[in-house]
């Protein structure tokens, strides 16, 4: 038998012949994507890629991993888990996970799967086909995981639907949804790197080990099961942009404006992660503006360093996301508190321990402007005037979320930041100059965003009554509001062995007689 | 190499102990961080480890792309082969 070849050999043998020439159509028309966002590309075969996993190697290691992950969910699922939860608000963070992000993992599927044909490239396309086999099997691992908490806990029974028609969830979907009808190049750095490389860690790694300090095993397995395929999507990431801006000069402002528009909007996505770390994990071994210090800060730091020498400089405003990191999930939070009655999920004001720990890890902003609301609106809510927005919300064009940031970086944290445009005799309302830029620059993509708030207001959305419309995102009167008082809460005690006065005909529920 | 950041994070589970191990031995000035769940490594300009040392570690032949089964993130620039895996920065 012939002696075993050694990795770059084979991986050689893996992509040789796949970027034959054709010759019954012109190239141009095969990889019709290829040439329309103005990328040169001179020589695909400068393509680097350095993990060089063959595909007969990917399979092995995928089964494998997900076998791991079976077994865990299983066990999970058999010991009811769930149980052992540091407390039952947690799940909320999950539902926001179903809802948010696991219908992205689903985009970014098919993101790649389409790229993997339209990329000439053979080594490109290998690596984008294994990411879009990666994405499906993300969406997959977390629904699988997730329904184990569908059985027991509200909100969690349709979020693809969800996905397409709720407010809060058209700030992930209107970020894929931007990335997806671009071109494969502006996708691929969108996701890849702006996403990925630059961001993603912020996700998966301190909330994920937070799901693991606050007793959720099957969610923190899921969770590093996805990492694990990370690095090879963030090396993908970090691989494109180096050949890009080796492969012609004029490619680099192209690039840089994409890397600047992509990390803006992709940070905003991340508003709502910056709540799910601090708020939503009842014990947080880090908090947002830790995580942001060392995987944005320090991370970046480093990398555009290296990326120096190809002549790119850091994400335009990326001062301003620092800057923010001190406020950013404590407006957030609020403004999920005032419309918690329009959502699939709960929300809670955060007791005095919660508090503590924010005053402590946010020295400089927690006691001085949140702390003081929190425990006004305790106040109010202990009178029975629970504090709640009954408006709907003006939208940032660009991001769709809410407008609830504030002049952190002129100064004058406590002022709503607007901005506005216009274009074709008609105003558009942006969040910061972040967005103001990005629709600027591409109003006719942005005047056609299709913005939830608006949409209620034209008569799109099920109804003019909020009932009518929460019915039309398949939310059920018991999915959202208050924690206290809720359904889920009821439960959570009844699990534990406790009553409540307002106890449910849900208490009697299949998963009590399973504790039992 | 430069003093820029690098760094591995792996699953804090027994299938990435021969890994764990092998970084703790072969990068000494590495600083060790062990979070729920996770352990992460943070050097500067270069962190790596070779095939053999796993080997020892583990017992038994080991393809080093066997860390794609526990590795949750890293940042650097990877240079890989059958005998080493390193992550530097330029
Ligand atoms: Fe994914
Ligand atoms: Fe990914
Ligand atoms: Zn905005």
């Amino acid at each position: 038998m012939a002696k075993k070849l050694n990795m770059r050999k084979r991986y050689e043998l893996l992509t040789r012949g796949l970027g034959w020439e054709p010759t019954y159509q012109s190239k141009e028309k095969v990889f019709s994507n290829e040439s329309y966002e103005g990328i040169k590309i001179t020589d695909w075969s400068k393509w680097e890629d350095p993990f060089r996993l063959t595909i007969d190697a990917y399979w092995k290691y995928q089964a494998e991993k997900d076998k791991k992950l079976y077994a865990v969910m299983d066990s999970f699922a058999q010991n009811n888990a769930h149980l052992n939860l540091a407390d039952a608000t947690y799940v909320n963070a999950l539902k926001l996970f179903i809802q948010g992000v696991t219908p992205l993992e689903y985009q970014a599927h098919r993101g790649f799967a389409r790229l993997a044909r339209q990329f000439s490239g053979e080594g490109a396309q290998i690596a984008c086909q294994m990411q879009s086999l990666d994405e499906l099997r993300h969406t997959q691992t977390q629904i699988h995981t997730i329904s184990h908490y569908n059985k027991h806990f509200n909100g969690m029974h349709d979020p693809f639907h969800m996905h397409d028609r709720v407010w809060y969830l058209s700030v992930p979907k209107s970020y894929f949804d931007d990335a997806k009808s671009a071109g494969p190049f502006e996708f691929i750095t969108s996701v890849s790197f702006a996403f990925e490389y630059l961001l993603t860690n912020l996700l998966f790694v301190p909330f994920m080990s937070g799901a693991a300090f606050n007793g959720d095993m099957a969610t923190v397995t899921f969770g590093f099961s996805a990492q694990s395929d990370e690095s090879r999507h963030m090396t993908l990431g970090l691989e494109l942009i180096k050949f890009l801006l080796e492969q012609h000069e004029d490619n680099i402002p192209i690039v840089q404006g994409w890397i600047d528009k992509h990390f803006w909007r992709a940070y905003r996505v991340l508003a709502l992660v910056s709540a799910m770390q601090d708020y939503m994990l009842p014990e947080s071994p880090m908090s947002w503006k830790e995580a942001w210090e060392i995987y944005f800060v320090e991370n970046a730091g480093a990398l555009f360093n290296d990326l120096a020498r190809y002549g790119l400089r850091m994400p335009k405003y990326h001062e301003q996301a620092t800057a923010e990191a001190e406020h950013l999930s404590h407006q957030v939070w609020g403004t999920l508190y005032n419309y918690a009655h329009a959502a699939s999920m709960h929300f809670w004001l955060p007791d005095e321990k919660k508090m503590d720990w924010l005053s402590e890890k946010y020295p400089n902003t927690f006691d001085k402007y949140y702390r003081p609301r929190y425990e006004m609106w305790a106040q109010m809510a202990k009178e029975g005037k629970r504090f709640q927005n009954g408006g709907l919300p003006q939208l940032c064009q660009v991001c769709q979320v809410p407008m609830l940031f504030t002049e952190v970086s002129k100064d004058d944290p406590m002022q709503i930041s607007y901005r506005s445009s216009e274009f074709n005799g008609e105003k558009f309302h942006t969040c910061s100059d972040g967005c103001k830029d990005i629709f600027d620059h591409e109003p006719e993509k942005y005047v056609h965003a299709w913005l939830p708030v608006h949409q209620i207001f034209q008569g799109n959305c099920g109804g003019a009554a909020i009932p009518d419309i929460l019915n039309w995102y398949h939310f059920k009167p018991e999915d959202g509001g208050d924690y206290a008082g809720s359904a889920d809460e009821t439960r959570w005690k009844a699990m534990h062995g406790e009553t409540t006065g307002a106890a449910s005909s849900d208490t009697e529920s299949a998963e009590e007689k399973a504790a039992a | 190499m430069s003093d820029g950041k690098v760094f591995m994070i792996f699953q804090d589970t027994a299938d990435a102990r021969p890994f764990i191990e092998a970084l703790t031995q072969e990068n000494p000035a590495a600083t060790i961080i062990h979070q729920p769940g996770m352990i992460r490594f943070e050097a500067m300009g270069e962190i790596g480890i070779t095939r053999a040392v796993v080997e020892e570690l583990a017992g038994r032949d080991v393809d080093l792309q066997e860390l794609h089964l526990t590795l949750i993130s890293l940042s650097g620039n990877i240079d890989e082969d059958d005998d080493y895996f390193r992550i530097t920065r330029h």
